[in-house]
C-alpha cells in the first residue's frame, strides 16, 4: 500500500480525536537538533471544520480487536484498514516538521494483538524520534489502558504529553457501548501516570535531575452525545478528573456520525452547541471558581443551549446582583456575565487609578449587552433597569441565526455556532 | 517643532532618550518615517542634532515599557513613534504606573498595536512553509512569506532555535534572512517571484489535510478568522479547501446513510420477558445477521435452566444444523467422551453456542464449516448474554477462541491462557479450553490424544472447582 493511501486511512481515522494542543511543555529538551517546544503551541493550519492543525495526528494502525460501538475502528466495522511501520511514522513526522507544517506528532492506535504489543510499537516511534533524530518537537502519545507500567514509564520518558481516554462520561455508558474497556483499567493507567509525574516533580524539587516524564502532563477525551448521560454527570466526571488526577485538559468530542454506526447510537450528530457549552462550563470550573452543580440549572440536568452557562447562572441568581465593579472582590467579578478573567485582572488594576465607567468597560471589550443588566458602574447604568424584568433571558439570547451551509445536511441545522 | 526621521526601535530610543533629558514635550516633536511624505514646513527646518544634549540626568523607564515599545516599533502605523514618545513622556513625568490603565487612550492604542504585531509574529511562526531545494551546495529549505508588519527580526530567532541543523532562508518583501547553522544573515527584501518551486512533499501534506478534516462539521468563519485569506497564497493546503467543501455534503450523507450491517443485531429480536421458553421461541426467527439465510434452523442452547455449569461452543456444525440441537455431531461425541473422562454428567450441564446459526461454505459434496466473523459473533451476543443472565451458572466454560473472545476478552488466546479460572462479566469462575473440533482437526493421532488430554484436564479442574464452590472454599 502506498504511503498516501495509508495516510488517508490513518489520518481519517484519527479525526475523531479532539485534542491538537501542543502547549504546556516547559522548554525544549536539551540536545535536540530539530524542533522546539516553547510554551505556547502553534496552529500551523486550519481545516474547514474550524479546527486547528498543529500536530500530525494519526493512528499507527486502525486494526483493532475491540468492539467499541461509537468507534469507527471497532473490529466489527468494515472500514478500510491500514498499518504504518514505525519507520514510516518517524519519516513522515521529520519530513513534515522540517517544512514547518507541524508542531509535532500525536500518535494513537487501534489495539493489535494486545495492549502491551501496541504500546510497545508506539513507544518505539517516540524513542526513535528522540534518540535517532534528536527530535525536540512535541510528542503526544495516547496510552493503551492495560499496558504494563514499564511501557507507560518509557512512554512518559519520550513523550511530552500522555493521555488515556475515559471515552464515555460514566462507567455505565462504557459498559453499554464499550463493554471491553473497563473503567478501573482506565483509572489505573491515569493513576500510574499521575504518580510518575508527581514523583518527577518531587525528585526535581529535592535537587535531583530525574529523566523527563510527560512534562506537558496528561489529558483525556470523552465522547458526548452518544449516550443519554446529562451534562451534570459529564461535568462531575470532569471535575473529579481535574481534582484527583490533575489532568491538564478534558476534551469533549461531540459524537460524529460514523459510517456503519450501531443502532444503539443516535443516527445524527448531536448539536455542536452542546459541545461548546460544555467547554464553556469546563472553563468556569477551572478558572472561575464555579461548581458543576451550580452550573447545570435546567430541570433535565443539562446546560442551557440558548445562553452561555455563566449567564444562565446569573439569571437564576439575580439576588446576587448587581455587582459594583469598583468595589467587588475578584471572586465576585468572575461571576459577572460577559467579563472574563483577563478583564477582571485589568479592572482590578485600573481601579487603583480611577473609578470605572461604562465607557471603560466597553473599551475593555466586555460583552456589554450581557454585562449591562448586572453591574453598577461609577456613572449611571441604564441597563440595570432590566435586572428584574421577566423577559431578560429572551432579551439576552444571541439573535444571530444559525449558519446554514448545506440545507440538505441536517447536522448543520442543529450544530453550527 | 523638532522633526526626526526614524526607522527602527534603536534609532527611536536614542532620540527619545535625548529628548527626555532636554525635557522636550511630545507636542514639540514630530517623528517621521523615511518613506512617508514630510509636512509642508519640513524643508524649511533643519533636522535637529540629538547629540547636543548632555547625558546628565538619569531617566528611569519601566522595563515593561521598553519591551512593549520594541514590539510596537515594528507596526506599520506611521504614528507609532509619535505615540510611543507621548506615552514615554507621560510615564516618566506624570504617572509611572500608567501602563496599568488599559482604558487610557494612549495605552489602549499602544496595546492594540502590540497585539497586532504579536499576532503577526505568531502567524509567521505558523505559516512559513519551507520548500526543500537541492543544489550543488547541498539541501536548503526556503520559504517566502508576507508578514503584515516589519517583524522579521523579531520573528526569525525562533526558527534558528527550531531548525538549528538545517540550512534555511526566509524571504519577505521587507528583508530576507539566511541561517547557515551558526548565524542569521539579513539581506534585502524579495518579491514572490523569488520563491522556490513547490516541494514534492506538498501533495502528501494536502492528503493529510483533506483526511484530518471532519466533513460533519463546517465552521468556515472560524477557519478564515484564524487563517486569513491574505496568507493563503503561500499555504499549499488551501488549494483543496473548495474541493473539500464541495465534497463534504456527500461524505456526510455517506457517513449517516451507511448504517448497514452492524445496525442490526439480535437485540432487536429479544422477547420482553426473560424465560428460557420465550428466548428459544424468539431465537427461531432471529434476523440479527445474515447467517439465517443459508442455515437450516436456529440451534439454541439446551440443558437444565438451573444448571451450575454452562458450556459455550462456537457455532452449530453440519449435524447440529440439521438436528437443531447443540453438540450432537462428531464434535459432540468428542465432548461427551471428554466429559465422561472428567467425571462430569452432560445431563446436568447447559450446553450452547456463541453463534446460533451454522456458517458454512459449500463444496461439491459437503458443507464446510467457516469461522463466524467478529461482526456475526457480536450480532448474536444478545442471545448468549440472555441465557447467562437467566441461568447464572457457578462456572462458565468457553470452548474455543470464538466463545472466549466474545465472553472473556477480545484478544484472548486459547493456547496461552487456557485452563485458568478468571472472573468475567458473566460468571466469577470463567475458564476457557480447546473446542472439541480442535481435537478432530489435529493432524496426527498423537497430537489428537495430547489435545484431548488437555481438554480433559481442564474439565477435571471444572469439577474440582465445582466441589470447592459447593463446600464454600471459593465463591
Amino acid at each position: 500500500m502506498l504511503i498516501e493511501q495509508k495516510l488517508t486511512i490513518l489520518a481519517d481515522a484519527a479525526k475523531y480525536d479532539a485534542s491538537c494542543a501542543s502547549s504546556g511543555s516547559k522548554g525544549t529538551r536539551t540536545g535536540s537538533r530539530l524542533g522546539t517546544t516553547e510554551g505556547m503551541g502553534i496552529c500551523h493550519s486550519y481545516t474547514p471544520d474550524g479546527r486547528c492543525v498543529s500536530l500530525l495526528k494519526i493512528l499507527l494502525t486502525n486494526y483493532c480487536i475491540f468492539d467499541c460501538q461509537y468507534c469507527v475502528n471497532r473490529v466489527t466495522s468494515d472500514t478500510p484498514r491500514a498499518r504504518f511501520s514505525v519507520e514510516e511514522v518517524v519519516r513522515l513526522t521529520i519530513q513534515f516538521y522540517q517544512r514547518n507544517y507541524i508542531e509535532g506528532l500525536f500518535l494513537s492506535s487501534g489495539i493489535i494483538q494486545n495492549a502491551d504489543y501496541t504500546m510497545d510499537q508506539m513507544v518505539l516511534v517516540a524513542k526513535s524520534l528522540r534518540v535517532d533524530h534528536k527530535f525536540g518537537g512535541y510528542i503526544h502519545l495516547k496510552t493503551i489502558p492495560g499496558a504494563s507500567d514499564q511501557l507507560l514509564e518509557e512512554a512518559g520518558r519520550w513523550a511530552d504529553r500522555l493521555s488515556v481516554n475515559v471515552e464515555l462520561p460514566t462507567p455505565a455508558d462504557l459498559k453499554m457501548l464499550a463493554p471491553e474497556k473497563k473503567a478501573p483499567e482506565i483509572e489505573e493507567a491515569m493513576d500510574t501516570i499521575k504518580s510518575r509525574i508527581d514523583q518527577f516533580k518531587a525528585d526535581r524539587k529535592a535537587g535531583f535531575k530525574p529523566d523527563r516524564f510527560a512534562p506537558a502532563g496528561q489529558s483525556t477525551q470523552m465522547i458526548v452525545g452518544a449516550t443519554a448521560t446529562p451534562d451534570l454527570d459529564i461535568l462531575n466526571t470532569s471535575a473529579s478528573l481535574y481534582s484527583k488526577q490533575h489532568l491538564r485538559r478534558v476534551y469533549y468530542s461531540a459524537y460524529s456520525p460514523i459510517p456503519h454506526a450501531d443502532a444503539r447510537l443516535p443516527g445524527r450528530s448531536p448539536p455542536l452547541v452542546r459541545e461548546h457549552r460544555l467547554y464553556q462550563a469546563d472553563w468556569l470550573l477551572r478558572f472561575y471558581g464555579f461548581q458543576a452543580s451550580e452550573l447545570v440549572a435546567e430541570a433535565d440536568r443539562n446546560l442551557s443551549l440558548d445562553i452561555d452557562p455563566k449567564l444562565a447562572w446569573a439569571l437564576q441568581h439575580r439576588d446576587f446582583f448587581p455587582v459594583d465593579v469598583n468595589r467587588a472582590s475578584r471572586e465576585l467579578l468572575w461571576r459577572i456575565p460577559g467579563i472574563g478573567t483577563r478583564n477582571v485582572d485589568r479592572i482590578l488594576s485600573i481601579r487603583r487609578h480611577h473609578r470605572l465607567c461604562i465607557s471603560d468597560l466597553k473599551k475593555l471589550r466586555v460583552a456589554w449587552n450581557r454585562t449591562a443588566p448586572f453591574v453598577i458602574t461609577h456613572d449611571h447604568n441604564p441597563g440595570l433597569r432590566s435586572l428584574d424584568k421577566l423577559g431578560l433571558r429572551d432579551q439576552l439570547k444571541v439573535k444571530e441565526k444559525q449558519l446554514l451551509l448545506f440545507d440538505s445536511d441536517e447536522s448543520s441545522i442543529d450544530g453550527q455556532l | 517643532m523638532q522633526t526626526y526621521t526614524v526607522e527602527t526601535f534603536e534609532e527611536w530610543r536614542g532620540i527619545a532618550r535625548q529628548l527626555l533629558r532636554s525635557r522636550v514635550s511630545p507636542g514639540d516633536v514630530c517623528f517621521h518615517e523615511q518613506s512617508s511624505q514630510g509636512s509642508l514646513f519640513d524643508a524649511a527646518q533643519e533636522e535637529q542634532s540629538v547629540a547636543a544634549a548632555e547625558a546628565t540626568t538619569v531617566i528611569s523607564v519601566p522595563p515593561k515599557f521598553l519591551n512593549l515599545a520594541r514590539v510596537v516599533a515594528c507596526h506599520r502605523d506611521p504614528d507609532r513613534f509619535q505615540l510611543l514618545y507621548r506615552l514615554l513622556w507621560r510615564l516618566t513625568t506624570l504617572d509611572s504606573r500608567l501602563l496599568e490603565v488599559h482604558t487610557d487612550d494612549d495605552v489602549y492604542q499602544v496595546r492594540r498595536m502590540e497585539k497586532a504585531v504579536r499576532r503577526d509574529i505568531h502567524k509567521m511562526h505558523a505559516f512559513v512553509r519551507f520548500r526543500k531545494v537541492i543544489s550543488e551546495e547541498g539541501e536548503q529549505f526556503i520559504a517566502w512569506h508576507r508578514p503584515d508588519h516589519r517583524i522579521v527580526r523579531l520573528a526569525v530567532p525562533f526558527f534558528a532555535r527550531r531548525f538549528p541543523a538545517m540550512n534555511w532562508a526566509i524571504l519577505t518583501p521587507d528583508e530576507s534572512v539566511v541561517w547557515n547553522q551558526t548565524e542569521l544573515v539579513y539581506g534585502p527584501g524579495c518579491s514572490q517571484r523569488d520563491a522556490p518551486a513547490p516541494d514534492e512533499l506538498e501533495d502528501l501534506w494536502r492528503t493529510y489535510y483533506g483526511a484530518i478534516f471532519n466533513p460533519a462539521r463546517i465552521k468556515l468563519k472560524a477557519m478564515v478568522r484564524e487563517m486569513p485569506l491574505r496568507h493563503w497564497k503561500t499555504l499549499p493546503e488551501t488549494e483543496i479547501i473548495q474541493e473539500l467543501l464541495d465534497d463534504a455534503p456527500r461524505r456526510v450523507a455517506e457517513m449517516i446513510a451507511r448504517q448497514e450491517g452492524h445496525a442490526r443485531s439480535a437485540a432487536d429480536h429479544l422477547p420482553a420477558e426473560l424465560t428460557w421458553d420465550a428466548l428459544r421461541d424468539a431465537a427461531v426467527i432471529c434476523r440479527g445477521c445474515d447467517l439465517y439465510r443459508d442455515a437450516t434452523q436456529t440451534v439454541f442452547g439446551e440443558g437444565p435452566t438451573d444448571a451450575r455449569i454452562v458450556l459455550v461452543g462456537e457455532q452449530p456444525g453440519d449435524s447440529e444444523d440439521i438436528a437443531g440441537r447443540p453438540f450432537v455431531g462428531p464434535a459432540g461425541d468428542v465432548l461427551n467422551d471428554a466429559l465422561a473422562q472428567a467425571g462430569l454428567n452432560r445431563a446436568e450441564i447447559y450446553v450452547t453456542n456463541a453463534v446460533k446459526h451454522f456458517k458454512f461454505e459449500r463444496s461439491e459434496t459437503r458443507r464446510l464449516h467457516q469461522k463466524p466473523s467478529a461482526r456475526e459473533a457480536s450480532a448474536c451476543r444478545p442471545w448468549i448474554e440472555a441465557e447467562l443472565k437467566l441461568i447464572k451458572p457457578d462456572i462458565l466454560v468457553c470452548l474455543g477462541a470464538t466463545a472466549a473472545q466474545s465472553l472473556i476478552a477480545p484478544g484472548f488466546s486459547i493456547t496461552r491462557q487456557r485452563g485458568e479460572f478468571l472472573p468475567s462479566d458473566w460468571c466469577g469462575s470463567t475458564i476457557a479450553t480447546y473446542h472439541p473440533s480442535a481435537i478432530l482437526r489435529s493432524p496426527t493421532p498423537a497430537q489428537r490424544q495430547a489435545t484431548l488430554s488437555l481438554l480433559v484436564d481442564d474439565l477435571v479442574r471444572v469439577r474440582a472447582r465445582l466441589n470447592e464452590i459447593t463446600h464454600g472454599t471459593v465463591s
